[in-house]
């Protein structure tokens, strides 16, 4: 046969194809035209036009985490390489599989700050998880097919494939994906059965056990979930998720403890610092998690379960580390349990439970209630209530609404919880929804947002219009940056240093020069009518939400403090936060 | 998680591919990371394949050293990495050029001292000489200190290279 002699920009379409993709987020420009026009002379691959670059990223990423499939996008050279960045950086802490395409000036004028030039791969090399320039069309297949492998495999994470303009015109051969084998990346999935035979002896013994799991069981698909389940349940051991991998262990059942850390339950973070055995599978230790990292479960023997080496022994000593994929090691850690028909410490296990339940009866999520005026962690529970038996997805932007969401929104399945966990990026809710609605033209899909982080990118009202992607922002409305303003209050004398936003918009004024609908809620007496009534609206709502302008997030880990001195009400004296819990803030 | 106390010197080998900013990788990872490059060697070791060794000494707790190599082996174009110091007994070599200026006394001294290194003198004009000298980074330290007073105005030094000891392969 003869060998088959396409354009770049046609190599870079068959490739999408070839890959499975059906949709990507993308704006043109000069560096990308030749992709552009390629791309209107087919219909297999539907093009989602944002408003501005960062949304386009954002909105990949959403379209990722809740299909398990690779976000796409497309950009032009220069500022539209550089308005992905943010998006690139939030995909790289999260590990979220992303295939982003830049166009770039020719290849003749590299170097020569031509226009909209910026060396892209230079500036997207620390926050991707690799990235090429290609400089001949010859490479481009080879490229692009590799690109996907290397998101899609090991910890996934972005990448970046600059295409210069002249590359998109020249003609060269296609080869199908089967025909690339990538020369160097062979990521570890399976995990060392003698290390998960240890690590299954280790939790035998445990007296004081907790399951503490992360976004790598997520990321690993629904079957790590589902074993995740079973193994939670054959051990009856408490369990408890980062921010991160809310869903995939479900909320309703008696063995969960809620999200830990910072804003975390009492009931976790209190069986954090008391247990014997600690089994991390997927979760990285994080900042916002260990708290005071010499305070961390002190009394522990630790097992680590990660897809990155490099996540294991990086902030917390693992007694037992296990390099893998969740899934394959949770699969593994069933068969062994199994096989050995461990006994364990039923006597033991019965007074754990009624230690944690004791910390339990702290009913650590209360709040005061108020006839007069929405509180925003009512507000997300009715929101709740109203929505919780549909299939619906929630995305946040960040802040406390953010935190607010992961304590009174509750999953049962993984993939429905959109959050911008690593990088806390505001402005991530609103085009992620867009995302979610592309992929789920059926389903739900709710941004629970604040006034200030909507407003980050809040263009992209104009794609959920024109795509007809109806997704509702959920606006708790406080008129301040209300995360800026607590730690303000906590650490910095009540002085609100420009946490106020003067002169904010309509909101729903705002949502009808979009044409979309806009709605406000002012009284807790109304809120679920209005709540109703905005699922109720086929196309995308702005939902202001006016809630208690001063209500802060607790319950709290103090930046510097340990697990077990979490403030629980609303009492600043009692957050006594160190000089060197300030610098952690 | 740092123990001051706790420093120690490895030499890391690393088997990359020879693609576009490889290097630049490495080197962002270093100090994206805040881990310290002592001394860095790069070149093209197997023209075939495309592949380039580079040789890095760095320093750093046991715990910063574990994750310098699981952060290096994490980047893509990475075949290999190997810590010389821990996993293997390797030879380690650096060579310098060094610039010596003077006449007379010092002169003769300088020469003489040279002999003691097994250093060569590769340039010589009436008052200077260019001496190359090779062996491990102390024995190298110990003769730019010995011609500190005698007249040296220049040094360059590749940095250290190393291979293990034995018929293994890395």
């Amino acid at each position: 046969m003869a060998a088959q002699e396409l354009t770049g920009a046609e190599i870079v379409i068959k490739a999408l194809v070839d890959q499975g993709v059906d949709t990507i987020f993308g704006y043109p420009g000069g560096a990308v035209l030749p992709i552009y026009d390629a791309l209107f002379q087919q219909n297999k691959i539907r093009h989602i036009l944002v408003r501005h670059e960062q949304g386009a990223v954002h909105a990949a990423e959403g379209y990722a985490r809740s299909t398990g499939k690779p976000g796409v996008v497309l950009v032009t050279s220069g500022p539209g390489a550089t308005n992905a960045v943010t998006g690139l950086t939030d995909a790289l802490m999260d590990s979220i599989p992303l295939v982003c395409l830049t166009g770039q000036v020719a290849t003749h004028l590299i170097g020569n700050d031509a226009f909209q030039e910026c060396d892209t791969v230079g500036i997207t090399r620390p926050c991707t998880k690799h990235n090429w320039l290609v400089n001949s069309a010859k490479e481009l297949t080879r490229v692009m097919h590799e690109a996907f492998y290397v998101a899609t495999n090991g910890r996934p994470g972005p990448v970046v494939i600059d295409i210069p303009k002249d590359v998109q015109f020249q003609k060269a051969e296609y080869v199908g994906p089967q025909n690339v084998v990538h020369k160097t990346y062979r990521p570890k999935v399976k995990g060392d059965i003698e290390a998960i035979k240890a690590a299954v002896d280790l939790i035998a013994t445990a007296k004081k056990p907790i399951f503490y799991t992360g976004g790598g069981i997520i990321n690993s698909g629904p079957f790590a979930s589902q074993l995740l389940r079973e193994f939670v349940q054959l051990t009856g051991f408490p369990i408890t998720s980062t921010l991160m991998g809310l869903g995939a262990y479900p909320a309703s059942d008696k063995q969960w403890l809620g999200m830990l850390g910072m804003h975390g339950t009492y009931e976790a973070n209190n069986a954090m610092h008391d247990c014997d055995v600690m089994i991390n599978i997927g979760a990285r230790f994080d900042d916002r998690v260990t708290g005071r990292i010499d305070a961390f479960a002190p009394n522990s023997k630790k097992i680590h379960i990660d897809i990155d080496a490099s996540s294991i022994n990086k902030i917390i000593h693992a007694d037992i580390g296990i390099v893998g994929d969740a899934g394959h090691v949770l699969e593994d850690m069933i068969r062994i349990w199994k096989s050995k028909a461990v006994k364990i410490d039923k006597s033991a296990l019965a007074d754990w439970w009624r230690q944690i339940d004791h910390w339990r009866d702290r009913r650590s999520l209360d709040y005061k209630k108020s006839d007069e005026i929405i509180k925003p962690q009512y507000a997300i529970e009715r929101l709740y209530q109203l929505t919780k038996d549909r299939e619906t997805y929630i995305t946040t932007e960040v802040g406390q609404h953010q935190m607010w969401a992961a304590q009174h929104y509750h999953f049962e399945k993984p993939n429905r919880w959109l959050t911008s966990g690593g990088l806390g990026t505001m402005g991530y809710g609103l085009p992620a929804a867009i995302g979610v609605q592309i992929a789920h033209p059926d389903a739900l899909v709710i941004d629970i947002a604040g006034e200030a982080s909507i407003q980050m990118c809040i263009q992209e009202i104009s794609t959920a219009m024109q795509f007809m992607a109806p997704v509702k922002i959920f606006i708790l409305n406080n008129e301040y940056m209300g995360m800026v303003r607590q730690w303000q209050e906590l650490l910095h004398g009540g002085r609100y240093s420009h946490s106020y936003s003067e002169s904010l918009p309509d909101f729903v004024k705002l949502a009808e020069a979009f044409g979309a609908v806009g709605i406000r809620a002012k009284t807790p007496g109304e809120l679920d009518d209005k709540i109703k009534q905005m699922i109720d609206t086929p196309g995308p709502v702005v939902f202001d939400c006016v809630v208690d302008k001063f209500e802060n997030c607790y319950p709290m880990i103090p930046s510097g403090a340990a697990h077990n001195e979490m403030i629980l009400g609303d009492d600043p004296e009692a957050a006594m936060v160190t000089e060197e819990g300030k610098m952690l803030v | 998680m740092s123990n001051e106390s706790n420093i120690e010197r490895h030499t890391i080998a690393v088997l990359v591919d020879n693609e576009a900013g490889v290097l630049a990788r490495v080197i962002g990872l270093f100090s994206g990371r805040g881990y310290n490059i002592e001394s860095l060697t790069v070149a093209e070791v197997d023209q075939a394949e495309h592949t380039s060794r580079i040789t890095i000494v760095t320093v750093g707790t046991p715990m910063v050293i574990e994750q310098i190599k699981a952060q290096l082996a994490r980047l893509v174009p990475v075949h290999k990495v190997v810590d010389l110091t821990v996993d293997t007994k390797a030879v380690e070599r650096e060579m310098a050029l060094i610039k010596v200026t003077g006449s007379g006394e010092k002169r003769v001294e300088a020469l003489r001292l040279s002999d003691a290194f097994r250093a060569r003198v590769i340039d010589t004009t009436h008052n200077s000489f260019v001496f190359e000298v090779t062996g491990a980074p102390d024995k190298i330290d110990a003769f730019i200190g010995l011609m500190r007073p005698l007249g040296l105005v220049d040094v360059s030094r590749t940095g250290v290279v190393a291979i293990a000891r034995g018929p293994e392969a890395m």
